[in-house]
């Protein structure tokens, strides 16, 4: 076999275009062979899909029973226009919703806070309280449905509003299923959704997941989320490192508090997919084989159930070009086909217009026709993992994962990821593959189609959806009438209960679900526990 | 100001609002750095009007404005207006981010020199500013 390969890349040697890498600057080879994967053993490597160490898949049959969730990131303006949004989804055949809030809500602020102006409503649904909560989900079967929320500091706060409108329907907490992304050691570094230093932050976390341990069983505490940093520059390699990295933190943080195999299940994960087809699908196998090994090694859990991986993908935001925006349309499929190669849970694909503005309500659709032709019509799904054994799928997968221990071990020495973090170790990794990314591109050396090859003079033709200015001007207002209408008593009783909440050792997500019900408002639970935990002040670094 | 020879072009890069976004800025900060450029990188949420101080107290000669959360119709056109009234109207202000075509009409009239949306090359951004400060 050697030699026979030998002879072969002899005879066969030609001038290629160019080298090949793949993003994450793995070489790659003209070939792959048995000889690349020495003495693969399939039981320890690969597993049957459903078991340890979860290479193939978390479940033995996965798509074959029920394909993955169709889940559309969507929200703007008021909750009565996103709510509308959401039972469109539904009715087009969409399976789970998924809550964009404006950044003033995710930053803890009401509508009416200095710092929102121009923001309210703007890159998500605007919620000051319970009252727009009901509006949001209003005539949607709670209970029949997942709904996955992209909120991190504010995370208890939002989750019990849900808890509280669940009730308020007849609905038990142990029914309602769900995700709150949580994870706030991502937004110190690439999101910017902070409010709280990290101490502090850190306990809340905790504290939702333990809470939804005991009381919310069926609900993914915290969604930890590599989809932000790549966005934001790292390679696929380090967004598997810096993840997983992060997800130790939290374990971590969680152990001095339960045990592994009682929290490990509702931790789930969050990952971008990119151009790279292939490196995008090992990314994910190998991703699952390190957090089993995470959990098991490291962690001791028994269960193996606590070892599984389980993720929600989304399209990449940043390969989405204004320029020739139907062809995003192309992106966006070759990414979704990889994640579900990869063995996604959920999966959210990018509209073709969202380079330009948020996504129309026709982009939107074909985005979601997308992933339905996937899963119904490309028969990819009839048989678990199928590119396993592929000699460059199995090479590529194993190099990952080597690669991503390195830089596991890394943040290791530097005593965790939140040492890594104060140093400005992460975001300056993220920062310098963000502009040797762009420097590729500015030099032609990476195609960007469209953009610096093949780019035309064009009309653009595309109906982009307007946000009305007037929705902050409403709920200003509605948020007037509110104070005026509430007790404040009760309002100012929870409130300082959750202050002193927050100087003990207590579990505040209780406390704040005492304030949702009194009608408090996001921006006064924040800011009551601001003054006990203080904001956090970022280190400027370019 | 020149470039050759003269003193260095200041260029202040900044995130007005509450977007988060940051890629497109730093990735430029470094890009206008390693052209040469003297960059000050303003950080997340800043109001308008701490990023028209910083300006004047930095001696800018360009502010690079990012938003990509919606907010730069509210946010962009303030800038300038804040330099105009702290006594600063020759402060070029340049804007990114997902900004439809109508909308980067309506700030160029109100005073925003050009706007970069995705897919602009950073050597364009780089000359527009050369030609803007040394004439």
């Amino acid at each position: 076999m050697i030699d026979a390969l030998k002879s072969w890349e002899e005879e066969t040697k030609t001038k290629e275009r160019k080298e090949f890498k793949t993003p994450s600057d793995i070489e790659i080879k003209k070939l792959y062979t048995p000889l690349d994967l020495g003495d693969f053993d399939y039981l320890e490597k690969s597993g049957f899909p459903g078991g340890r160490p979860f290479t193939r898949g978390v479940y033995p049959t996965m798509y074959r029973s029920r394909l993955w969730t169709m889940r559309q990131y969507a929200g703007f303006g008021s909750a009565a226009e996103t709510n509308e949004r959401y039972r469109y989804l539904l009715s087009q055949g969409q399976t789970g919703l998924s809550v964009a809030f404006d950044l003033p809500t995710q930053i803890g602020m009401d509508s009416d806070a200095e710092l929102a102006m121009g923001e309210v409503g703007k890159v998500g649904v605007t919620i000051d309280s319970i009252e727009d909560m009901a509006l949001l989900f209003d005539s949607i079967p709670l209970a029949q449905i997942s709904t996955s929320m992209t909120i991190n500091s504010p995370a208890a706060v939002l989750l019990a509003m849900y808890i509280a409108i669940g009730e308020k329907n007849g609905i038990e907490p142990s029914q309602l299923r769900g995700t709150v992304q949580n994870d706030i050691l991502k937004e110190y570094v690439a999101r910017g959704t902070y409010i709280f230093p990290p101490e502090p932050s850190m306990r809340l976390v905790a504290d939702l997941i333990v809470y939804c341990a005991e009381e919310v069983p069926k609900w993914n505490a915290i969604s930890i989320s590599g989809y932000h940093m790549r966005e934001a520059g790292c390679t696929a390699v380090q967004e598997v490192a810096f993840t997983l990295a992060n997800g130790i933190a939290y374990c971590e943080s969680v152990v001095k508090r339960m045990d592994i195999d009682d929290f490990a299940r509702n931790l789930s994960f969050f990952f971008a997919c990119h151009n790279n087809f292939l490196e995008e699908i090992a990314k994910f196998r190998a991703a699952r084989r390190v957090w089993a090994k995470i959990i098991r090694d490291r962690f001791h859990a028994k269960k193996d159930r606590s070892c599984m991986l389980r993720f929600h993908t989304q399209t990449s935001g940043v390969t989405l070009t204004a320029q020739q925006p139907e062809n995003n349309i192309v992106r966006v499929t070759l990414q979704a086909l990889a994640a579900a190669l990869g063995g996604t849970q959920s999966l959210h694909t990018n509209s073709m217009d969202e380079a330009l503005a948020l996504p129309s309500e026709k982009a939107v659709r074909i985005a979601l026709r997308t992933q339905q032709i996937i899963g119904y019509e490309s028969g990819i799904t009839d048989t678990v993992d199928p590119l396993a054994g592929s000699y460059y799928i199995e090479w590529l997968t194993d190099q990952i994962e080597e690669e991503a221990w390195e830089y596991i071990d890394k943040i290791d020495e530097m005593g965790g990821v939140t040492k890594a973090i104060e140093r400005g170790y992460i975001q300056d990794e993220i920062a310098k593959k963000a502009y040797e990314a762009q420097k590729r591109i500015d030099s032609g050396e990476d195609a960007v189609v469209g953009v610096n090859r093949f780019s035309a003079e064009e009309e653009l033709d595309v109906s982009l959806l307007r946000v009305r200015d007037d929705v902050e001007i409403e709920q200003k207002a509605k948020l007037k009438d509110l104070r005026e209408r509430r007790k404040s008593d009760m309002v100012e009783s929870s409130l300082r209960t959750l202050e002193r909440g927050c100087e003990s050792s207590e579990n505040l997500v209780p406390l704040i679900l005492d304030c949702v019900k009194s009608y408090a408002t996001i921006g006064e639970i924040c800011g009551a526990m601001k003054e006990i935990f203080g904001e956090y002040k970022p280190t400027i670094l370019m | 100001m020149s470039s050759d020879g003269g003193a260095k072009i200041r260029v202040l890069i900044a995130k007005p609002g509450l977007d988060g976004h940051d890629r497109g800025a730093k990735v430029l900060a470094r890009a206008l750095r390693d052209a040469g450029m003297e960059v000050i990188y303003s950080g997340l949420k800043r109001t308008p009007e701490e990023i028209a101080d910083m300006a004047i107290q930095e001696d800018v000669d360009v502010v690079g404005l990012s938003c990509l959360s919606g907010a730069h119709m509210t946010l962009f056109p303030r800038v300038v207006e804040l330099l105009r009234e702290k006594g600063a109207p020759d402060i070029t202000v340049l804007g990114g981010g997902i900004i439809p075509d109508d909308d980067a009409q309506k700030l160029r009239e109100k005073g925003i020199t050009a706007v970069f949306g995705p897919g602009s090359l950073t050597s364009s951004i780089i000359e527009l500013i050369k030609e803007k400060v040394n004439g």
